[in-house]
């Protein structure tokens, strides 16, 4: 019998062509890796911590029945909504995202808008100067400011010896630290995509401003910058987004005082063992995030193509 | 323009300052003979020797770069896969979710991703390991990687790729001949970015590395914890240094490719 007789089922035919074998190689891969977690994290979320390994209670339980009883409680996000700590928590982070966002966003644009007006001969090892620190440590990075800002570290040394202060001043494991961590390390992602904007920003369009009567700086206001808000829409989602849960700069940098919420679920898991509790944390942290997300993948998309 | 503005170059310089003073600080110390961090006490690398003697960084950075190695080499076949597969597939059923699952890792704080996939991992009874650190880091390293060949293969004319197809040359052949020349300067950069970002990582690391998989970062760290030292900064400069020659080196490649591309 001639192997092609064998009658397949058109839709498994369908299922199993190349270009369906070809996609679903990295589909699958991110499905399990990335989507299924999510869906640990909410029902370890539903659980209640026991002492165990691993340490929390199991959602179904098999008794003397045929069908599990599910057991779900919502002990862990009524505990996260009854302690105000957790509710401060989110909060300040969003207090320093936002914050901190708008900081990079002014530093990072008059970085990114004078590297793409510079000589073009310069560009090249201009943007190269830019994205070198990107490539670096994160942590290294991080570590290098706290010997700058450290109460005997190098700033207050430097100032001290020309006599500009003559008490040290108190920067280190202060919410300004955090900051100044935060716009350092972040810098980078938002100069990235306001250059490409700015880069390729058709100046015949400044040129008719400036013919018409138009002072720059209102030029800048009125063409540049609306000009490039796609730019500056990912540089801010790029820093809002990552901030948000940001864990080592605050841990290092910052003090007791410094709350953040990705601290909280780092403590929350490593220290008290309350996984419960630290996916719960997770799960309202990633609901508050979902839709800055998806606007940033689409605007991405919409870049790309 | 021809010229810098006057804003432009003060821009300029205390931006790159801003960028570049902590670093430079940072390997200058790491040459001082004393331990004290903001004392001067003259030139030494007794601090590197030092390091050569630290039984604890050599193993930590023994498994950081295996890690990285194999997760990079991994995340770029499979990112490299996926970029194709967005730009050339069309619009083939769960599209959207596709993309998603490919930008959300790249913004998705660090520690949503670390505790999700470690959970993952103990609910099915896998070992925290060596393994699990590299297929975490796979996973969103093979998204960033994605994202680069996908922005290249936007930018080149697919009409050549479609010629060939038209004259019989089968989809394999036409990939090795015509779509692989042409973004293999992406999948370059793709595997050398992959490398440098599970190099750097310490939060993912943290949540899924066990005992015995310890990663330079969270040895780092934990050192960071104790204080600031010379062996640290030590360290330190010998990755910045690997780091600035493995991108000052992949840039110059990128460019005398072009330059050939643009003489042929």
């Amino acid at each position: 019998m001639n192997i092609k007789e064998i009658q397949v089922p058109s839709f498994l035919r369908r299922a199993f062509n190349g270009r369906n074998a070809i996609i679903s190689i990295p589909y699958l891969w991110l499905l399990f890796l990335f989507l299924f977690p999510f869906i640990i994290v909410l029902k370890i979320s539903l659980a209640q911590p026991v002492i165990a390994m691993p340490p929390y209670t199991d959602l179904l339980k098999w008794g003397e029945s045929w069908w599990p009883t599910i057991q779900a409680s919502l002990d862990s996000y009524l505990f996260l909504f009854s302690d105000s700590l957790y509710i401060h928590a989110y909060l300040s982070s969003l207090k320093i995202a936002i914050i901190s966002t708008i900081l990079t966003l002014i530093i990072g644009y008059s970085i990114a808008y004078s590297v793409a007006r510079a000589p073009t001969r310069w560009r090249g090892i201009l943007l190269m100067l830019v994205i070198l620190p990107f490539w670096t440590s994160f942590l290294i990075r991080v570590y290098a400011w706290i010997g700058i800002l450290k109460t005997e570290g190098l700033l207050n040394l430097a100032l001290t010896t020309i006599g500009i202060i003559d008490k040290p001043l108190i920067i280190m494991n202060t919410d300004l630290a955090v900051y100044i961590g935060i716009v350092y390390s972040y810098l980078p992602f938002m100069i990235l995509p306001l250059y490409a904007n700015l880069e390729k920003m058709d100046m015949s369009l400044l040129e008719a401003a400036a013919d018409l009567g138009c002072r720059p700086l209102k030029t800048f206001w009125t063409v540049t910058i609306p000009l490039s808000l796609p730019g500056i829409l990912a540089g801010c989602f790029l820093v809002f987004i990552p901030v948000m849960g940001e864990f080592v700069i605050p841990d290092l940098l910052g003090g007791s005082q410094t709350l953040m919420i990705g601290k909280v679920l780092w403590g929350e898991f490593f220290y008290n063992r309350d996984w419960p509790v630290a996916s719960a944390v997770a799960i309202i942290l990633l609901a508050i995030l979902v839709v800055p997300i998806m606007f940033y993948q689409k605007s991405q998309e919409k870049a790309i193509s | 323009m021809k010229k810098f503005g006057n804003f432009n170059i003060a821009a300029l310089v205390i931006g790159f300052s801003f960028l570049y003073i902590p670093i430079i600080l940072l390997i200058l110390f790491s040459f001082n003979e004393s331990r004290l961090v903001t004392v001067w006490g003259g030139f030494s690398t007794k601090w590197y020797g030092e390091l050569m003697h630290n039984q604890g960084i050599k193993d930590a950075a023994w498994v950081t770069i295996k890690v990285a190695f194999i997760s990079s080499t991994v995340a770029t076949l499979l990112g490299t896969i996926a970029g194709i597969v967005m730009t050339r597939f069309g619009n083939f059923r769960g599209r959207t979710l596709f993309s998603g699952m490919i930008y959300a890792p790249m913004v998705m704080p660090e520690v949503i991703i670390g505790l999700s996939t470690l959970l993952m991992f103990v609910s099915l009874a896998i070992d925290r390991g060596v393994l699990t650190v590299t297929l975490a880091h796979i996973t969103f390293s093979m998204c960033y990687v994605a994202v680069i060949i996908q922005s290249r293969m936007s930018s080149y004319d697919d009409s050549i790729t479609e010629a060939a197809l038209d004259l019989g040359c089968t989809p394999f052949r036409t990939f090795m001949l015509i779509t692989f020349p042409i973004i293999l300067p992406a999948i370059v950069s793709g595997w050398l970015l992959a490398f440098t970002l599970s190099l750097d990582d310490l939060v993912i690391a943290s949540f899924t590395s066990g005992p015995g998989s310890t990663t330079l970062p969270i040895k780092i760290y934990s050192m960071v914890r104790l204080g600031v030292t010379p062996e640290i900064n030590a360290v330190s400069t010998i990755l910045v240094g690997l780091v600035t020659v493995g991108v000052v080196t992949a840039s110059l490649i990128g460019k005398r490719q072009k330059q050939q591309l643009a003489q042929s």
